[in-house]
């Protein structure tokens, strides 16, 4: 009876600490976007304060009435930029999908010559650092012209995104059996009907869960949409929060609220597909 | 319905030849079976008749038709597979009528056809569910049903029970057969059990190394093996083969023990043979089949015996081969214990030693 008892004695203690290590961690990766969340709501001098004020004593919608409003009262072209960020990453997204689907689908059913090779060489390009390519990125851009436009920077993006849809898809292909995709061929499908009537919504999640990562990477990739996009033109949002920045002081506030404004659509599309998201980071995971 | 002809049916992977020029024809309505041991090309026979791997060289006809290069769509055909291959995103319903709905068939007509093909295997309700939630023998039945849904010219089963525990394997062969005489189709069946090809077939096919090395109805394979391979392929416990040389007319073992060349079979004096027998052939003296007119005997070491119930298999050695034999009306053996056997010779084989090949006069 002793013995049980202190069993029962450990077990909960053992769940407290877990609770305690999850919490300590949680903290470390929540606070600093609550701080954020919390920064777009305070008004500058208690953001500024010394020593730090941690419970905010005053809330209000200053700076995003600041941000929205004109030129001179620190206004920022919030809309411009996220209607700049919207495009370039639903574009570059839809693309990198296509090609990704393509490819994915030709690794995982195919064989053909340098296939090993080529696999190892899209990965490769994972490997070097983009902003390591932003010059000759710069200067190719500004030479064909396509510098500060849409489209320079979806192609930037798009290069960017594929090996990894690539990896992913071909990972989910290669889970969904073969025989499937010969059935519906025997059952009277075209190799294109039996593909997308079949193989397609079989892998749905896994080729929504490469979206939502490709998505993710053009949506909050600043270093080299710094470089590439020079105005309102293109500018996306994480280069727009440069805006607050002036030579001599920072807009703490302002920034803080564009983030926010930022991590919305972002936070939105991933609770809306989280179910797919995880299913595609373990089920994609299996393959080495 | 229609019938199939395999003329010279070779399929190749660059220099590997995986089947070799194979001559099959299946008659309207037959239900033939293809077995062999694993990598015998039945397998890449059946899916060339569906039109999922390309045919190298030969005829390949369905009806009248030459249907070497058709994809298998246009062919009029279904097949079972292995893992059932199921729409895992569909229900039961949308499943069976997947077929009909790509052929542009109204809602009504798929609605009667599915009805009508989940009535014959009782699918009905489960109509509603999807794979995931159906045992494999039910997922089993799905996929039977989604193949006679449309009615095909030949129904292609690839090991379609090999998934299955033993107890549902045995119902679910029940299951096909009933279906064959329900439908009278033209069914090629491929499979590595022997059994299931015995007990299903009009006629077995016997395969070995992309080769066919017999094609007969199970009880001529079974009785008049051509060759070793499938006297040891079929049946079971699998044949006793005892090597010997023929010797004043009759077959003498290595140990000396001489045995009568079975009737039917003939060989040269001096030529090294292999004498057949099945286990149900050789039976201790008082535990046999009533004798008739051509029996032997021998006296055998007894080593292990496993009893069955209504019989009990013997494991004894002659001439230093294992030989299974039975014992109807068991009694207990003890191991060691030396029994004297009688052969019925008129249920022997005698082969050729060399080539394997069976010396029938």
């Amino acid at each position: 009876m002793a013995s049980n008892a202190n069993h029962r004695a450990r077990k909960r203690a053992l769940s407290v600490a877990h609770f305690i290590g999850l919490f300590l961690a949680m903290s470390l990766i929540c606070l600093p976007g609550l701080w954020i969340v919390l920064n777009s709501f305070r008004p500058t001098v208690e953001i500024m304060a010394k020593p730090p004020i941690w419970i905010p004593t005053e809330l209000n919608l200053d700076h995003y009435r600041a941000m929205f409003g004109g030129a001179g009262e620190g206004g920022v072209p919030v809309l411009t930029y996220f209607r700049n960020s919207l495009i370039v990453s639903v574009v570059s997204t839809l693309i990198a999908l296509l090609v990704g689907m393509a490819g994915g689908y030709a690794f995982a059913r195919y064989r053909f010559k340098g296939k090993a090779a080529m696999f190892v060489a899209l990965m490769a390009t994972r490997a070097v650092p983009g902003v390591a390519l932003s010059l000759p990125l710069f200067i190719i851009m500004a030479r064909a012209g396509i510098i500060d436009t849409h489209f320079g920077l979806i192609l930037t993006y798009v290069a960017l995104n594929v090996p990894f849809t690539i990896w992913l898809i071909d990972g989910f292909f290669r889970q969904v059996p073969r025989e499937l995709a010969e059935a519906a061929e025997i059952d009277g499908c075209t190799r294109w009907q039996a593909f997308w009537r079949v193989e397609f919504p079989v892998a749905r999640a896994g080729i929504a869960s490469a979206g939502i990562f490709a998505f993710l990477t053009s949506w909050n990739e600043y270093a080299l949409a710094s470089q590439l996009t020079r105005s309102v033109n293109s500018k996306t949002m994480p280069v727009g929060l440069l805006d607050f920045t002036s030579q001599f002081t920072l807009n703490w506030g302002g920034m803080c609220a564009l983030a926010v404004l930022m991590i919305l659509p972002a936070l939105l599309l991933t609770f809306l597909v989280q179910k797919h998201l995880i299913a595609g980071l373990t089920f994609g995971g299996v393959k080495g | 319905m229609a019938q199939v002809e395999l003329r010279g049916i070779i399929k190749a992977y660059g220099a590997l030849q995986v089947v070799h020029a194979i001559d099959l024809d299946i008659a309207d309505g037959e239900f033939v079976v293809l077995v062999g041991p694993s990598g015998c090309g039945k397998s890449t026979t059946l899916r060339m008749i569906a039109g999922l791997e390309d045919i190298s060289g030969g005829v390949l006809k369905i009806g009248d038709r030459v249907v070497n290069d058709l994809p298998p769509r246009d062919r009029n055909i279904s097949m079972v597979f292995q893992n059932y291959a199921l729409y895992p995103h569909m229900t039961v319903r949308e499943n069976l009528g997947f077929s009909l709905k790509i052929a542009k068939r109204t809602e009504a007509e798929i609605t009667q056809a599915v009805d009508e093909a989940a009535a014959i295997l009782s699918l009905t309700p489960l109509l509603d569910r999807k794979p995931g939630q159906l045992s494999g023998g039910q997922r089993q039945r799905v996929a039977m049903g989604r193949a006679i849904v449309r009615h095909p010219d030949v129904f292609l089963f690839d090991e379609p029970l090999s998934n299955l525990d033993a107890k549902l394997r045995t119902q679910m062969r029940v299951e096909i057969k009933k279906l064959h005489q329900r439908l009278r189709s033209t069914i090629v069946y491929v499979t590595h059990d022997q059994i299931e090809a015995m007990t299903l077939a009009d006629r077995i096919v016997i395969m070995r190394d992309g080769k066919i090395e017999q094609i007969g109805t199970p009880l001529e394979v079974f009785e008049r093996p051509l060759n070793t391979f499938v006297a040891t392929f079929i049946g079971s416990p699998p044949m006793n083969l005892l090597a010997g040389r023929m010797e004043g007319g009759a077959v003498l073992l290595a140990d000396g023990t001489r045995l009568p060349v079975p009737p039917g079979h003939a060989a040269a004096e001096g030529r090294a043979v292999q004498f057949g027998l099945r286990a149900d052939n050789i039976m201790p003296v008082g535990h046999a089949l009533p004798a008739t007119a051509n029996m032997a005997e021998v006296a055998m070491e007894v080593q292990l015996s496993e009893p069955l119930g209504t019989e009990t298999l013997l494991f004894a050695t002659l001439s230093g081969t294992e030989v299974q034999a039975k014992m109807l009306n068991p009694r207990p053996v003890r191991m060691g214990e030396r029994l004297q056997f009688q052969i019925s010779l008129d249920k022997c084989h005698l082969f050729c030693a060399e080539s394997g090949a069976a010396l029938r006069v």
